[in-house]
């Protein structure tokens, strides 16, 4: 269990204020001046020795992504483009930082800006956090009035601009490329890869867009050192501390900030007061944001909260949102519910997930109620296989793998369904 | 320069060639939807995945540059079922009407689904319907059949440069419409039907009249404007169905303007089938027999004295019918010929004065253009698209001086006349230092009295700009109509001291002239402009300006009926071909000029179309190489005089109708209501608040 000492985000509760005073009294804005003061290298490498993965759901190394951009700049201007478009069902964990510790993030911002040559950073706030995007607004007047950020950011004699930009709530704003498109004016449609933002992003320049959570560590990490942050966690391909989304069907749903591995069990049972009725009424957990392919009771006894161990029982970490279910859940139901949200979430582009995310919910809620055959079952795999891998962005894989979860381990279920249905139709 | 392997073929490429290209280099077709190769790549439609070696997923073959020493498969199982995958996901929302289909028999998805189609569908739910938006007179929309894949939309984007059609609402809602209720301004709308791989977009007025199996296709040049875009010409029976373009990337790439496309429907009325005589107490027209309308046009020529004669040719001639008619005319000594029936006036005398000298593909080298007296949007859509090419690409600066008009591009406007010339502007700094600089000359800048002093001031402008140098030739003139450069080739201009245009009208109507010999004008109000003593024969196809003032006509052939070579406005000369016959007894135009020579009594020395090509090679040697824009010696030209401030006006009011095919046409008609009328009523309805 992570020590107190060792948390980073010590008002995620909101039990003090956010304004800069307060901030500051727990740590924020110390002497920015001097970790910029170390230059460039320095922070990247530390960031790499922290071994530090986005927070955002991928998990790609984030000391890695920051050295992809240029060293110099060939003419144009670098961009930090912040993702705070936290739309994944089941994940809340930046709105908490955007509320109760926006000074963190903003000084993470003025570091990585730093790190990777840009003067200006954009946060890209989700539609529907009216009152946070208000919050983060009144932070950065505080900031560029105590003269933390603009000009000279924090004395540092690097020029630094945030701006807020409010999206108009579509999920799929949320993958980096469609955030850049949206910011641009334009539609929310992902890019295709390459150029990678970091060779072309924003306004065609190089650009790097990060998860507020990653970015709101980075000042931390700066201070402690980066094997500070490596030293917690599991091994050294899954370290530092992380944000944990407990909902659903525990006593005491919560944000938590807990060592990265640490095993399922033990994080619904100390900090979100157990499951309802007992961990032996636990039905499944999606442990990673909606996403997610599901894991039955049996796996979630043993496994760990971390990318690779995840990864390893065919689900993954993702945004750490974990969404648990107990017994009382109707499974077939609650996956039909979420076939619907990435059909209405998907942004029409590419043919698969166009076309395919409407049939698969619709099969989906015939399943819910048992109206299906069981070839259909072999016949929707065989869709999410259409669908995932096929698409430009991750929305496709996204919209594919909790039904393949739900059938890796609840077949039976949806079969047992079928044949009642088709009963009560007989006996009709 | 990557090297690949594509299906274990080594291949080396230019860099940022994608997959897609070098595959088809090596001749493996790789099926697409999205994908254009003149717009831009959004790779949404899926259907190109390949595998790469290394990669994790399938890639999209049209959006991945090359790589060194990359591994390609374009066939393996794995693609094989991915673009099974992609199609069934197509088809699930895709009306199977193929049988109702306007596409069918050349739509790309029908040709896919043979490929990667299964036999029957297992898409059990519901099928999706859109609204089909009203698009205008042009184009036909179904867009049930859409299958997202947004070519048309980048198309308007890029290419036509109006912002009026997008994508609307997400995820399978998601459906291309125009933002607003409104039809296609464009001028260049039709190519949507073309670039659009389905049912969706169709051709509005060929809606159910004919199958592509059906149809006998002739390669051939358009002669709607000057720039000679290629065209296929659709025929059934001895009918032309349509017209679509052909690839040409000197001269119209693969697009072609609405007029070219749409106006063929005017071929089909008020067409002359039968020589006409004027009867001389009703005074009305009635028909004839070719030889008697041909021996009274002989009396008429060989009784007049040949001072009193005059003759000129209009728009839509071809190159051999006005070489017959000036070796006829010479041959009577007749002095007064003209082919600038549109009421220009400048300097015939030097060929660079008169053409393209970049050539229509040059204007994407330019890095500075002048646009004087023209509106190119409406004069040659094809030349302003290439012109929007350029500024796309480049920003390339573009200033003006004439009319202000939505050209799609933005433009610096200098001035309304030709003083601007010598304006004090900031854009003459930027033409002076650019390394190709280009003005390009329209015809309004020539449509007034002083018109050829006005190219004297332009020759001494380009030379002050240094618009020629090395291996440049920026000077280029944007011609009206197809036939002008091939008679200003031919040299069917006033011969000594022979009257021009305005000569002749003016001569005409002091009664000094007694007979004009009218090939196929009718660019000007014939009746009004001619004296009422004037005996007018009238060669053509269409009973329009020309042949209601005419006492006697002679029935032609239109550009889809006869074989003959235009010339276009870059001096490109170019074969149109014949795709149907002319009707009635009307007759192709050099044979009824043959004829008439022997009637006269001055028989010309060609009895075939092959011996007359023969004696144009060999009296004007351009016209021997097809295809090829001849270019002309930079010498100066013009007539110095007084320039008046006169500001310039571009000759084209009603982009739809321009000449006797498309005033005729009812689908230009409808256009005209559409784009021109309705336009004119809202200026009107603002001024009158």
């Amino acid at each position: 269990m992570l020590a107190d000492q060792d948390r980073i985000f010590t008002n995620i509760y909101g039990w003090e204020p956010f304004s800069l005073d307060a901030a500051k009294q727990r740590g924020d804005w110390d002497n920015t001046k001097d970790i910029l003061a170390k230059g460039r290298d320095w922070i990247i490498n530390e960031m790499k020795t922290s071994g530090l993965r986005g927070r955002g759901g991928a998990g790609f190394p984030t000391g890695m992504k920051w050295s992809f951009m240029p060293k110099e700049s060939d003419g144009r201007p670098h961009y930090l483009v912040i993702n705070a478009d936290e739309s994944e069902p089941g994940t809340c964990k930046d709105r908490d930082i955007l509320r109760h510790e926006p000074h963190k993030l903003l000084e993470g911002a003025l570091i990585a800006g730093f790190a990777m040559g840009a003067h200006r950073a954009y946060i890209y706030m989700r539609g529907e956090f009216f009152n946070e995007g208000s919050t983060i607004n009144r932070a950065i007047k505080e900031a560029y009035e105590a003269g933390l950020l603009g000009k000279n950011a924090a004395g540092s004699g690097w020029d630094f601009d945030v701006v807020l930009h409010r999206g108009a709530g579509a999920y799929i704003c949320g993958e980096e490329t469609a955030l850049i498109e949206s910011i641009e004016g334009k539609k929310g449609q992902p890019r295709n890869k390459p150029p990678f933002p970091a060779g072309a992003g924003l306004y065609s320049c190089p650009t790097t867009v990060n998860n507020v959570e990653t970015i709101a560590v980075a000042p931390t990490i700066m201070r402690r050192g980066g094997s500070w942050f490596a030293g917690i966690g599991k091994d050294e391909k899954n370290t530092g501390t992380k944000l944990f989304c407990i909902s659903g069907h525990v006593n005491h749903r919560c944000n938590v900030e807990e060592e990265m591995g640490i095993p399922l069990k033990e994080l619904i049972e100390k900090h979100a007061g157990g499951i309802r009725g007992g961990w032996d009424n636990l039905l499944a957990i999606i442990p990673g944001g909606s996403s997610t392919p599901l894991l039955p009771k049996h796996i979630c006894d043993t496994v760990t909260m971390d990318f690779d161990a995840l990864r390893a029982v065919q689900s993954g970490l993702g945004t750490a949102g974990v969404i648990v279910m107990d017994k009382s859940t109707d499974v077939v139901s609650a996956i039909a519910r979420l076939t619907h949200f990435y059909m209405h979430e998907s942004c029409g582009q590419c043919t698969p997930c166009r076309e395919g995310t409407g049939w698969l919910y619709r099969i989906m809620q015939r399943m819910a109620i048992g109206n299906a055959t069981l070839e259909e079952i072999d016949m929707l795999l065989d869709l999410t296989k259409e669908i995932e891998g096929h698409t430009i962005c991750a929305h496709g894989d996204a919209s594919a793998w909790p039904i393949q979860g739900l059938f890796r381990h609840f077949r039976p279920e949806v079969e047992k369904r079928i044949m009642e249905y088709r009963k009560d139709i007989k006996a009709a | 320069m990557p090297k690949l392997k594509i299906n274990n073929t080594e291949i080396e490429v230019p860099a940022g060639t994608s997959i897609l290209q070098a595959a088809e280099m090596l001749g493996y077709e790789i099926p697409r939807f999205c994908y254009h190769d003149k717009l831009s790549v959004p790779a949404n439609c899926r259907m190109c995945l390949v595998e790469v070696k290394g990669a994790p997923k399938p890639v999209a073959s049209c959006a991945m540059a090359c790589g060194e020493n990359m591994e390609v498969v374009t066939d393996s199982p794995m693609i094989t079922k991915a673009r099974h995958g992609v199609m069934e996901m197509m088809l699930i929302n895709h009306p199977l009407d193929c049988p109702i289909c306007d596409q069918g028999g050349e739509c790309d998805l029908q040709d896919q689904a043979y490929g990667y189609g299964f036999d029957r569908s297992r898409y059990g739910e519901d099928k999706r319907a859109k609204k089909d938006p009203d698009m205008g007179p042009l184009i036909k929309t179904v867009m049930t059949r859409c299958i997202q894949c947004t070519r048309c939309v980048r198309f308007s984007e890029e290419i036509a440069g109006v912002s009026c059609l997008g994508m609307l609402n997400r995820g399978e809602d998601a459906e291309i419409t125009t933002f607003v209720e409104k039809a296609i301004d464009s001028e260049l709308s039709g190519n949507l039907v073309d670039v659009c791989p389905v049912g969706a977009l169709t051709n509005k007025p060929y809606a159910f009249t004919a199958r592509p199996w059906e149809l006998r296709k002739t390669e051939s040049i358009d002669v709607h404007d000057a720039v000679g875009a290629n065209i296929r010409i659709d025929a059934r029976g001895n009918e032309v169905m349509r017209v679509l373009p052909r690839l040409n990337e000197d001269v119209n790439e693969e697009w072609l303007a609405d007029k070219s496309r749409y106006a063929i429907d005017g071929l089909k009325k008020a067409r002359l089938d039968v020589p006409y005589i004027r009867d001389e107490q009703s005074g009305s027209l009635r028909s004839a027999t070719w030889d008697d309308a041909l021996s009274k046009v002989a009396e008429k020529l060989s009784t007049t004295s040949s001072s009193k004669i005059a003759a000129m040719v209009g728009a839509l001639c071809d190159a051999e019918s006005i070489l017959a008619l000036k070796d006829l005319m010479l041959s009577l000594g007749v002095q007064n010929l003209d082919c600038r029936t549109d009421g220009t006036l400048f300097d015939v005398s030097k060929r660079c004065g008169y053409i393209m000298n970049s050539g229509i593909s040059g204007i994407e080298d330019a890095d500075a253009i002048l646009l004087i007296g023209t509106n190119p949007r409406h004069e040659a859509p094809l030349v302003n698209a290439r012109i929007r090419k350029n500024w796309l690409a480049k920003r390339t600066k573009v200033a003006l001086i004439g009319e202000q008009k939505d050209l799609t591009y933005p433009y610096v406007y200098i001035g309304a006349g030709p003083d601007s010339l010598n304006a004090d502007h900031s854009f003459f700094e930027t033409l002076k230092s650019a390394e190709k600089p280009m003005i390009i000359v329209g015809q309004g800048a020539f449509l007034r009295p002083d018109g050829e002093a006005v190219h004297a001031a332009l020759y001494d402008f380009a030379t002050k700009m240094g618009v020629v140098g090395d291996g440049w030739n920026g000077f280029n003139v944007l011609q009206g109509n197809a036939s002008r450069v091939g008679a200003l080739d031919l040299g069917f201009v006033p011969q000594g001291t022979g009257l021009n245009a305005y000569g002749i009208l003016t001569a005409s109507q002091k009664d000094e002239l007694d007979v004009v010999y009218l090939l196929g004008v009718d660019e000007f109000n014939v009746e009004a402009s001619l004296g009422g003593n004037t005996f007018v024969i009238y060669q053509g196809h269409h009973g329009d300006q020309g042949a209601v003032r005419a006492d006697i006509v002679l029935p032609g052939s239109a550009y889809t009926e006869k074989d003959g070579l235009y010339v276009n406005t870059e001096g490109r000369v170019q074969i149109a071909k014949k795709a149907v016959s002319a009707p009635g007894e009307a007759r192709e135009d050099w044979k009824i000029i043959r004829a008439l020579s022997e009637k006269v009594g001055k028989t010309l020395p060609y009895d075939s179309l092959h011996q007359l090509r023969s004696r144009l090679v060999k009296e004007f040697p351009h016209f021997g190489k097809i295809g090829e824009a001849v270019s002309a010696d930079w010498k100066a030209f013009g007539v110095a005089g007084e320039v008046r401030k006169h500001p310039f006006h571009s000759p084209i009011d009603n982009y739809y109708m321009t000449n006797s095919i498309s005033r005729l046409s009812p689908t230009m008609a409808k256009c005209t209501a559409e784009f021109v009328t309705k336009k004119q009523a809202a200026i009107a309805a603002e001024a009158a608040e």
